[in-house]
């Protein structure tokens, strides 16, 4: 929203104060100033009133003519003019040589073979309304060569408030309301609205007007007629233009006018067509004209203003077309009313129209102003159209009254809150400034609010608290640290597993972190051949390619390794991310966090890169639970997933992930010589999993001996089988086993194993080792597995 | 002297002279000095000489042996001293111009500037939460006093599921579960709630270069029984200041949010320029960064917590803004798209 400083200095006096230092305070006490600031005006200079005194036509151009002007500096001035409005005896506006108007310095130049020695102006030319159809044509009483800045207010300081910044203070959706503000900021007294004593029209008839819906909460109207004006006046033009609206006619820019100067939307019928004010709803559907000329599509929910059963306007909204004021409209019916903000809001949301009246009604506008607008409208039609008669008296159906907001707080309140010493008098000033009523007894206060405020903005003790320190000013406040005991703070161990798991992906792996969405990627894995996984729904995508919620990170990351096959020929990715599996017995969103990770590799053959991946799982494992993991053969239960090489993983018996690798058809569209293998954890079962601590084992000072036996492994055979034949046997003293060797052809695979042995008793005798070798011997010939 | 001993000790003079690795020089000990060396050979023919001849020929020898073993020891430092010259003129030059290997793994820029925070807070006893990203409407809304016909409950602006439950739209969502997680000790132990809460949220809008449908916020509080808007200034301005690591300068305007009051918006002095105006502030000096305020009665009752007996701020701060502006990030895309391109850039950041 615009703002002029001068409209608002017509209600508070602010001269001889730095106005842009009083914009910045607004911006940090009441709402957002934008940081472009206009100085209109400044920009033009030199240009006077001047009379034509003579025109003639261009002998050879049929749109120039050849001017004679008086500027008012004692001789005529010959100028040549294409305006189509020209006629001797006109006054205009008159850019004298030497002026400037923007960018544009005037001199004497040739105009089609004639000198001319200035310029008459448009409006637009002097930036005061986008007309250009002609030179002004300026009517008021003034002698020529007065500068046209003396005649009308073209500077001005325009500044733009965020609309965001006010959503909540419908008192501030005018000019009025701010220059209430400005008052407060600057100790300056606000002054009164000028307004009609309407109580003068009293005996006169009234309007057949009837509340027929609860949503109208006051409907306020007047009957005026012989308005003879039809062109507003210079300086409103221009107040409106530059607080965005664009003249249209005096009746429709005085309720524009209005509405910027004190908030209140209004609207104007032709009295013709609304004998008979009913505002209601009706029951079925229709269509509906409005004044912009088009057919919008009312339902149930959408209260109209009527005339009789006839609809008139969209209530808040907009004016029909049939209603409104034409040429031959001789008498007028003025409405001032208040509607329940949320169902206008709605409203425009289905009729998927905004306008400057809606805007302001979904804020919650305060009744009580429907009939001091309509005072005011009355002020200035009679102050700019004398002859207009008031043919009704004041017609108001105050169905809705908000109730007086009163609050008590005590001095300790306010300082409980600061943190710093705020007087009593500061706070009585600060709060009569806004309008509030202030009762003060020694350190209790008793506040009521006024209606502008009291419709939804402040209605407890803690909003005063607003009111009283951003006027303050959050700049003067002493910045102060907390005294509050101190108490251990212990870590989330969920959260602490994420970094350790980070870190160690990150340091020790190289892998790289990313983000992705919550939703399946339905484009991007059509394109990999993966069906999206059926599950929870957004309602209201834009977009159908995020419709669906995520069961599994895995697909997700097989799109992102898609995305980055040129990246390099080995890399990793890993993402802790939400998924959510379905919906719980309660039918809440069955939310997991889960830890995938994806590897890819052009140089690695599928084993090195699938048991890489295990054992950057048994790393995590150790370091962080220090526990074993356990791979459990399962079958893929997804077509994105290779039927072979699919394991679940364990720790204990708690099932904690699965891992697998990409399946050939998925492969082949992500890259045909690369391997791609996966897992993912769910990080509540991990953290969940019983952790073991360190055992520390006191190296002995007994010499260990070791004992290698190489055997041939069958094929299929795994490891864990052959563990199986020495993990129980010897058990305090053998220390450690690892494989030093492995020998493979086509025809054996063999593998040389190191048994260690110590005791921190006693040194060990040949003979009690060889007694579990070779009980370790036979165990292994039990299962097949000779020495070699 | 002996005629043998001096043809020896030329011969051995001789020997040594020619002795060019240690092998050689090893082949002289054992053939002079050796148990059957020729030296050992001369005292060992002694025995036919008489006392006399014995003592003198005695002599000689010992003389012969005692300087057969100090030039064979002075040759032997010196063959020593030979071969650690060829070790070091045998070292090649190694060019470390070269490319150096520096495959590492990266983080999120979220990560970083989440930890970033998160230490900070932790270093002034603040716990880090952990909640949910799909919330139910009280959670959202009801319980942050945000009435029900308030715009930003409108189908446009949130991600609804079709179980009745929303994508988060912001980490305020956690404030109730909170309040009430911490509550009772704080009521009864006079344990001040202090939490952060970083998290993942959700708005339902186009992206662009500036706006993601899915971004990342700071959600802070602070409950006890004397906490004020100095002290919240305080707290913003600390931590701040550490995360730029440099003095920030904050200033705080009036903001509506329903759930705080009185509720601001803060701004900082733009990183840029410092507060003298530039484009990347246009012009203002400052930056708009944190939404916060005191927090709303209501949000206290509905968290199960006294409004008349304790008070506390609430802050909410974008990640994703405050690791844009801290890396330089132009477009907000980059950072969910998964490109390794624009993200591994990210190693670490602490």
């Amino acid at each position: 929203m615009f703002l002029s400083m001068n409209w608002i200095q017509d209600f508070v006096d602010l001269s001889g104060l730095d106005k842009l230092e009083l914009i910045a305070k607004l911006s940090l006490s009441t709402a957002e100033v934008e940081n472009e600031i206009f100085f209109k005006g400044s920009d033009i200079s030199g240009v006077v009133v001047a009379e034509i005194k003579s025109v003639e036509n261009h002998p050879e151009s049929k749109k120039l003519h050849l001017l004679k002007v008086d500027a008012g500096d004692g001789k005529l001035t010959d100028v040549v003019c294409g305006a189509p409005n020209v006629r001797v005896g006109m006054k205009t506006a008159f850019a004298k040589v030497g002026a400037k108007l923007g960018e544009i310095e005037i001199a004497p130049r040739p105009l089609a073979g004639f000198e001319s020695f200035g310029m008459c102006c448009s409006e637009a030319e002097i930036g005061i309304s986008d007309d250009h159809s002609g030179i002004m044509d300026i009517t008021e009483n003034v002698a020529a060569g007065t500068d046209i800045k003396d005649v009308y207010a073209i500077d001005d300081i325009i500044f733009e408030v965020d609309n965001k910044s006010l959503t909540n203070r419908p008192d501030l959706w005018s000019h009025y309301g701010f220059a209430r503000e400005f008052a407060a900021l600057a100790n300056r007294p606000l002054k009164p609205l000028e307004l009609e004593d309407l109580t003068a029209y009293d005996n006169l008839k009234k309007i057949d007007m009837k509340i027929e819906d609860n949503l109208c909460q006051r409907y306020s109207c007047m009957q005026v007629e012989n308005i003879t004006r039809s062109v507003s006046p210079v300086n409103m033009r221009i107040r409106l233009f530059y607080c965005g609206m664009r003249g249209i006619n005096f009746l429709a820019d005085l309720t524009n006018y209005l509405m910027l100067e004190v908030g209140q939307p209004m609207h104007a019928f032709d009295s013709r067509k609304v004998e008979k004010i009913r505002i209601k709803r009706f029951d079925t559907p229709f269509t509906f004209q409005t004044l912009d000329g088009v057919e919008r599509n009312i339902d149930e929910n959408t209260l109209m203003i009527c005339n009789g059963n006839t609809p008139v306007a969209i209530a808040g909204i907009m004016g029909g077309l049939d209603s409104e004021i034409v040429d031959d409209t001789t008498t007028l019916t003025l409405e001032s009313a208040t509607f329940d903000a949320v169902s206008i809001r709605k409203s425009t949301v289905r009729l998927a129209h905004r306008t400057d009246a809606s805007i302001r009604y979904e804020k919650c506008l305060d009744p009580e102003m429907t009939t001091l607008a309509i005072a005011r409208f009355i002020n200035l039609l009679k102050k700019y159209d004398s002859g207009v008669q008031v043919v009704s008296s004041l017609t108001d159906e105050y169905a809705f009254k908000y109730d007086t907001v009163s609050l008590s707080f005590n001095k300790a309140y306010v300082d409980r809150y600061t943190g710093i010493e705020i007087s009593n008098d500061t706070i009585v000033k600060t709060l009569t400034d806004l309008g509030f009523k202030v009762e003060l007894k020694e350190d209790d206060f008793t506040v009521t609010v006024p209606s502008w405020r009291a419709t939804k903005d402040v209605t407890i003790k803690a909003d005063i608290i607003e009111e009283i320190t951003r006027i303050y000013g959050y700049d003067n406040f002493d910045v102060s640290t907390t005294l509050a005991p101190l108490y251990p703070v212990r870590a989330e161990v969920m959260k602490t597993n994420e970094n350790k798991l980070k870190d160690l992906l990150v340091k020790k792996y190289n892998l790289h972190e990313l983000h992705s969405y919550i939703w399946a990627y339905t484009d991007e894995l059509k394109a990999l051949g993966i069906e999206v996984e059926d599950n929870v729904k957004l309602l209201n995508a834009t977009n159908p390619n995020i419709e669906t919620i995520r069961k599994s990170i895995i697909p997700t990351q097989l799109c992102q390794v898609k995305v980055n096959t040129g990246f390099g020929s080995d890399f990793g990715i890993f993402e802790i991310g939400k998924v959510v599996d379905g919906l719980k017995e309660d039918g809440l969103c069955n939310e997991q966090k889960k830890l995938c990770i994806t590897l890819f590799s052009k140089t690695k053959d599928i084993k090195t890169l699938y048991l890489e991946l295990r054992d950057i799982l048994s790393v995590a494992a150790g370091d962080i639970k220090h526990k074993e993991l356990a791979f459990k053969a399962a079958s893929a239960d997804k077509a994105y997933i290779h039927p072979i090489n699919f394991n679940e993983i364990y720790i204990d018996s708690t099932l904690i992930g699965s891992m697998g690798i990409a399946h050939p058809s998925v492969l082949k569209k992500i890259d045909k010589k690369a391997n791609v293998v996966f897992a993912e954890i769910d990080m509540s079962a991990f953290t969940e999993a019983e952790s073991a601590s360190i055992v520390y084992d006191e190296p002995s000072k007994f010499p260990a001996m070791t004992y290698d036996i190489s055997v041939e492994v069958p094929d299929g055979m795994l490891f864990a089988q052959l563990k199986s034949c020495w993990e129980n046997e010897g058990k305090e003293i053998l220390k450690s086993t690892r494989i030093v060797d492995t020998y493979d052809t086509d025809e054996v695979h063999s593998i040389t194993v190191r048994f260690e042995f110590s005791s921190s008793e006693r040194t060990l005798a040949g003979t009690e080792i060889q007694e579990i070798m070779d009980k370790v011997i036979s165990n292994l010939k039990e299962i097949g597995v000779n020495l070699r | 002297m002996n005629e043998k001993i001096i043809a020896l000790q030329n011969e051995i003079t001789e020997k040594l002279n020619s002795v060019t690795d240690l092998a050689q020089l090893d082949q002289i000990r054992v053939a002079y000095l050796g148990k059957k060396g020729s030296i050992t050979a001369l005292l060992k023919g002694m025995k036919d000489l008489s006392v006399e001849e014995k003592k003198t020929f005695g002599a000689e020898v010992n003389a012969l042996k005692e300087l057969a073993t100090e030039k064979i020891d002075e040759k032997l430092t010196e063959l020593k001293e030979k071969e650690i010259q060829q070790e070091i003129a045998s070292m090649p030059l190694i060019d470390v111009t070269s490319p150096a290997f520096t495959d590492r793994g990266s983080y999120h820029p979220i990560t970083l500037v989440q930890r970033q925070c998160e230490a900070i807070f932790k270093s002034m006893g603040f716990t880090v939460e952990d909640y949910p990203e799909v919330v139910t409407d009280y959670e959202c809304f009801e319980a942050l006093n945000i009435p029900k016909h308030h715009p930003a409950r409108d189908m446009q602006d949130t991600y609804y599921l079709d179980n009745g439950q929303l994508l988060k739209t912001h980490t305020s969502a956690a404030q109730n579960a909170i309040l009430k997680k911490y509550g009772k000790n704080l009521m009864e132990n006079g344990v001040p709630i202090k939490a952060i809460f970083p998290g993942r949220c959700f708005r339902n809008e186009a992206t662009d270069a500036c706006h993601e449908n899915t971004f990342f916020q700071m959600e802070g509080i602070m409950v006890d029984k004397a906490i004020n808007i100095s002290n919240l200034i305080y707290f913003m301005k600390s931590m701040l200041s550490e995360v730029f690591q440099k003095d920030i300068k904050v200033r705080l305007r009036p903001g509506f949010f329903p759930f705080v009051e009185p509720g601001f918006e803060l701004d900082i002095s733009c990183l840029i320029c410092g507060g003298e105006g530039c484009p990347s502030c246009k012009h203002s000096g400052w930056l708009e960064l944190c939404p916060c305020g005191m927090i709303h009665p209501n949000v206290l009752s509905e968290g199960g917590i006294d409004p008349e007996e304790y008070i506390g701020f609430a802050f909410g701060l974008g990640l994703t803004r405050l690791a844009m502006m801290k890396y330089g990030v132009k477009d907000i895309r980059n950072l969910n798209s998964g490109s390794l391109k624009a993200l591994s850039q990210f190693t670490d950041d602490e």
